[in-house]
């Protein structure tokens, strides 16, 4: 038995109205796992509908939807909160991937399967944008993966399992780009698909962020994908351009992420929050799905959202963040000579500040995400309230890898959301504060920004510590920041710097309160 | 489906995404990200119409298997992960 096009079509205007639910019912923690169910029964209705709209061989579709099952139900509940940001990135990437393979697959349906008929000129140009946004997504979130989970485009010693996937995943690219060739037979477009392959496979081995000739090779891989783009558009038959089209976008994605690094992570992984969403929306172009156009346009809109946030928090365009870089100025004082009246002091130090504190804030950063410190902080934080302390966090809109990276570390602790303030929240009553402990953050505080105009993070919005009375900045080092520039915070008059790793910091400054 | 048909359904969702998620607090933003990435999963569909189509050219078919393996990861791996991390908020 098969559903009507019309009963189909109206379960998937069912499943969009449940999705828009489930992002509205996010703009509260109360009501957003609700939210996410509703969204998840929406999804369940889609498919349920899609799988009763014709006949179909089961064999296959049960296989790939046991397996795909299988490994995300094992990602999403294996992952540790802080790894967070590289499990959005890969999801995005998959997502990605599947908008490359359905139009593809639908390109070879309509012209070499079962319902042999000419493309419409809609389905040729959304099959070219699938290719190339779903092309750019896998391959620039696989690189957004790697470097945040910190394999690719680095110098240092790989651990086992990264050089597993970093070499494997290469060596994959590589072979599959053979394996391509070889069956499909050598022609220019195979060629080229093969090239891109290699390009791919090697550009994933390089040990630095940036190379020579590397913006050229940005600018050539878009034209080439424009040109084949509008190659594919009139001769859609020609399945091998489809790959090769794929094939340059993909060098392309890979580019425009190899040299994106640290702070400016959360604005990548917003956006190719976004591209993915896109490309799901041209894929339902291409088959003329309204579910798949609507959905796709939701996460579209909150990854470019989120995206504009991201730029704004740190006072820079997004041509500055793809193309731009960051770093010390000619202008740039030397690191010695702001840190020559650094004080630093113990443990017990700390604790004496902190002894009589009444208002205590906290600023975490991507330190305290490095080094697990979120429960330690917690109970810091349960203790000073003990003895009568009101502790707030100041959430900062960049700290962290990914938009909100810091909120789901300290809820994973256990730290009640109404505790969590946001920046413009905070500011204000910085004066008022008696200690301000920054863990793991650096160019978020840095008074620079307010007071330097020449400084490359100038008119970046902080968060004020350098206002509070007293200031701990809990550090390994006094190591750069993202911007490489010194800080001058941490040899402000009112500055103590606490010199440990940020785990063992708060589990020792913890047992100094309760000595003292 | 008519070009502009589906053109006013692309761009009225655009509104409507970004009239909804205006309203998310950053405090919810990496569920936020996980959870509108479950539905960028939506893609599953299409790869379920022509991996389960009758019949259909077996290339076709096959690109269509792996599409539907990895956006049943992004689908139900998403969904999972952001039950996950909302619950944690949803405690106090």
């Amino acid at each position: 038995m098969t559903l009507s096009p019309s009963l189909v079509n109206l379960a998937y205007l069912v499943a969009a109205v449940l999705f828009i639910a489930d992002l509205k019912w996010m703009s509260h923690p109360r009501t957003a796992v609700r939210g996410n169910l509703v969204g998840a029964l929406g999804m369940a209705i889609a498919v349920a509908a899609t799988l009763g709209s014709q006949p179909q061989e089961w064999t296959w579709i049960v296989v790939g939807v046991a397996l795909g099952t299988l490994f995300g139900v094992w990602g999403a509940l294996k992952v540790p909160m802080t790894a967070m940001p590289e499990m959005v990135g890969l999801f995005n990437g998959f997502g990605g991937l599947a908008s490359v393979l359905v139009a593809g697959a639908a390109l070879v349906a309509a012209y070499h399967g079962l319902a042999r008929a000419d493309l419409s000129l809609t389905a040729r140009v959304a099959t070219v944008a699938s290719g190339v946004v779903g092309s750019v997504t896998f391959f620039g979130s696989y690189v957004a993966f790697g470097k945040l989970a910190e394999f690719l485009a680095v110098r240092w010693k790989l651990k086992a399992w990264q050089k597993v996937v970093k070499f494997g995943f290469s060596l994959a690219t590589a072979v599959g780009g053979i394996g391509y060739v070889t069956v499909a037979g050598a022609s220019a477009w195979t060629v080229v698909a093969l090239v891109s392959a290699f390009a791919i496979a090697g550009l994933f081995l390089l040990r630095r962020e940036r190379f020579p000739g590397m913006d050229a090779l940005k600018a050539a891989t878009a034209a080439v994908s424009v040109l084949l783009g509008v190659l594919l558009v009139l001769e859609p038959q020609e399945q091998a351009l489809y790959w090769a089209l794929a094939g340059v976008a993909g060098v392309l994605g890979v580019l425009l992420t190899w040299s994106i690094g640290g702070a400016d992570m959360p604005v990548v992984i917003a956006l190719l929050n976004s591209y993915s969403g896109l490309a799901a929306a041209a894929t339902g172009f291409v088959i003329g799905n309204t579910v798949l156009i609507i959905s796709g346009s939701l996460v579209g809109a909150s990854g470019v959202i989120l995206t504009n946030i991201m730029c704004k928090a740190m006072n820079r365009s997004l041509a500055h963040v793809l193309f731009g870089s960051l770093g010390p100025t000619s202008d740039t004082p030397d690191a010695d000579e702001v840190y020559r009246t650094v004080k630093s002091g113990s443990a017990e130090e700390v604790a004496m500040l902190l002894d009589g504190a009444r208002r205590v804030v906290i600023v975490p950063g991507y330190g305290m995400a490095v080094s697990q410190a979120q429960h330690a902080v917690r109970d810091l934080a349960n203790l000073l309230e003990s003895r009568g302390a009101t502790v707030e966090f100041a959430i900062h809109p960049v700290a962290g890898r990914m938009p909100g990276h810091m909120n789901v570390l300290l809820a994973e602790a256990d730290v009640p959301y109404t505790k969590l303030k946001e920046m413009d929240e905070i500011n204000p009553e910085m004066e008022q504060v008696d200690v301000a402990i920054v863990i793991g953050a650096n160019d978020v505080v840095n008074p620079v920004a307010r007071t330097d105009p020449k400084s490359p993070i100038a008119g970046m919005p902080i968060i004020d510590v350098d206002r509070a009375r007293n200031v701990v900045v809990v550090k390994r080092s006094l190591s750069p920041g993202f911007a490489g520039i010194p800080n001058p915070l941490f040899a402000a008059p009112n500055t103590l710097m606490y010199f440990s790793d940020g785990k063992k910091a708060i589990l020792d400054l913890v047992a100094a309160i309760k000595q003292g | 489906m008519d070009l502009a048909l589906l053109l006013t359904v692309f761009v009225l969702a655009i509104f409507v995404g970004f009239e909804v998620i205006t309203k998310v607090p950053p405090t919810l933003h990496t569920p936020l990200m996980s959870g509108s990435n479950a539905i960028s999963g939506i893609t599953v569909v299409g790869a379920l119409l022509l991996a389960g189509a009758m019949g259909e050219d077996p290339l076709a078919r096959t690109l269509a298997t792996v599409a539907v393996v990895f956006a049943t990861i992004n689908v139900v791996g998403g969904y999972v992960v952001t039950h996950r991390m909302l619950r944690m908020f949803k405690r106090k």
